[in-house]
């Protein structure tokens, strides 16, 4: 399978991205690490008339403390995330869920990113970021703006981005000593997730759900009534309230209900006990 | 466009379309056919090398992308007299193959892991080969020989 026709340009700097997507048009792409946009390209499923390859601003991988934050840079791959020490310590959920992604070739090239902006609702980090209440930040011609995760995700593969902005890093809150957990569903290894919930308790809690629906979800209904002080199991039974999963080859829509609430149950538990 | 790239520490340099995958760059242009192509999606990890030193499917990367790497492949790493590298010693010490045809991006993969980890356990084994598929069902060998390769035994390069 091979790509159709693009012209390729590589950018240097975050400005020369912008000025390099603006010359593209509408059909431009931004590359990162490719492993979720050269798998549709491949498919004929995108067909971008220009590639602009921001894979080496290293000014974009970082991770860093910044006061009650950690800040991450969008081009940061699944790889580093795992091994971050900063992670590892205050947003250990996050660097736990790098960890899931795909399989070690792909952390090696796929970038949080990059994750992010394809805005895929079976994608294991959009719903990590949602339950730790992340904000992302987007640089454009006109300057940087602030993009709360919970306005971000707004249709299929559609998120907030502006086409000529590029998501250039994340902002967590540290989550420092919060008990946390990662539940993802699958029938093998690499597989994406069936259903997944990705939950944070402590002084800011929430929780994340992977494909169960068109865009990544929060459990709002679920973590109201955990905050109104219903038991893991009551809150859990309301995790998919308003919800419409998608069926496919895997699971059933009802399947899929049944499936969030089991996992919100266990995810609400493992990080009480954690 | 103009990609130069180390490929078993020889120098390449080539005129590709950017549309190139790196997999077909490295069988079809460089002519090294050690690595294969499996299902073509990023799933089956047949077509893994090394891109500086880290494991990566070829077949989800441009050879644009790679441009300025150091890459290895299969055919690299046997030492310059034709001795093998201590994971190719291993995988033959423990019958850790069938048919083959996963070999060349299994050896890869785990020679990326052991650089990663190299004392994994057995459960880290076969989690760190969780991106390659062996459909002769032979990962009970090729992860002793893993373990193998890890432990030091039967190295003939070091």
């Amino acid at each position: 399978m091979i790509p159709a026709g693009f012209d390729y340009r590589r950018a240097s700097t975050v400005d020369e991205a912008l000025s390099l997507l603006a010359d593209g048009g509408e059909d431009a792409k931004l590359l990162a690490g490719g492993h979720s946009l050269l798998p549709l390209m491949k498919l004929r499923l995108a067909a971008p008339s220009m590639l602009v390859d921001i894979g080496r601003l290293q000014d974009l991988s970082f991770v860093r403390e910044e006061g009650d934050s950690v800040v991450v840079g969008a081009l940061t791959r699944h790889r580093d995330l795992e091994t971050s020490d900063v992670l590892r310590q205050h947003l250990p959920l996050l660097s736990h869920v790098a960890g899931q992604v795909g399989d070690p070739q792909v952390r090696h090239r796929g970038t949080i990113g990059g994750s992010v902006a394809h805005g895929d609702p079976a994608s294991d980090l959009p719903a990590a970021c949602l339950a730790l209440g992340a904000t992302f930040t987007a640089t454009g011609a006109n300057g940087t703006r602030q993009i709360a995760s919970a306005d971000f995700f707004q249709g299929f593969l559609e998120t907030a981005l502006a086409p000529d902005e590029i998501l250039t890093s994340i902002t967590l809150p540290k989550a420092t000593g919060a008990g946390w957990s990662f539940q993802k569903f699958n029938r093998r290894a690499q597989d994406w997730a069936i259903v997944g919930v990705a939950a944070v308790r402590g002084d800011r809690p929430g929780i994340g759900l992977v494909n169960m629906g068109s865009v990544p979800l929060r459990a709002t209904a679920a973590e109201e009534a955990l905050a109104g002080g219903a038991s893991e199991s009551e809150a859990a039974a309301r995790a998919t309230e308003g919800l419409d999963p998608p069926g496919d080859l895997n699971a059933s829509p009802e399947y899929r209900v049944h499936l969030a609430q089991v996992l919100v149950r266990r995810a609400l538990e493992e990080a009480r006990a954690a | 466009m103009k990609v130069s790239v180390t490929v078993n520490g020889a120098a390449q340099e080539h005129e590709v379309e950017p549309r190139l995958l790196l997999v077909h760059y490295i069988r079809d242009v460089v002519g090294l056919t050690g690595t294969n192509i499996g299902c073509d999606t990023s799933s089956c990890g047949a077509c893994t090398l090394l891109v500086d030193g880290e494991s990566v499917k070829s077949c989800t990367m441009l050879a644009a992308q790679a441009d300025g790497a150091q890459i290895t492949t299969i055919e690299g790493l046997a030492g310059t007299e034709g001795n093998m590298h201590p994971m190719q010693e291993a995988f033959r010490e423990k019958h850790a193959l069938q048919c083959g045809y996963c070999t060349p991006g299994m050896v890869m993969a785990a020679v990326s892991l052991l650089e990663e980890n190299p004392n994994p356990t057995e459960t880290e084994v076969r989690e760190g080969l969780e991106g390659n598929l062996c459909r002769c069902t032979g990962y009970h060998n090729i992860v002793q020989a893993v373990l193998h390769a890890a432990s030091g035994a039967g190295s003939v390069t070091a």
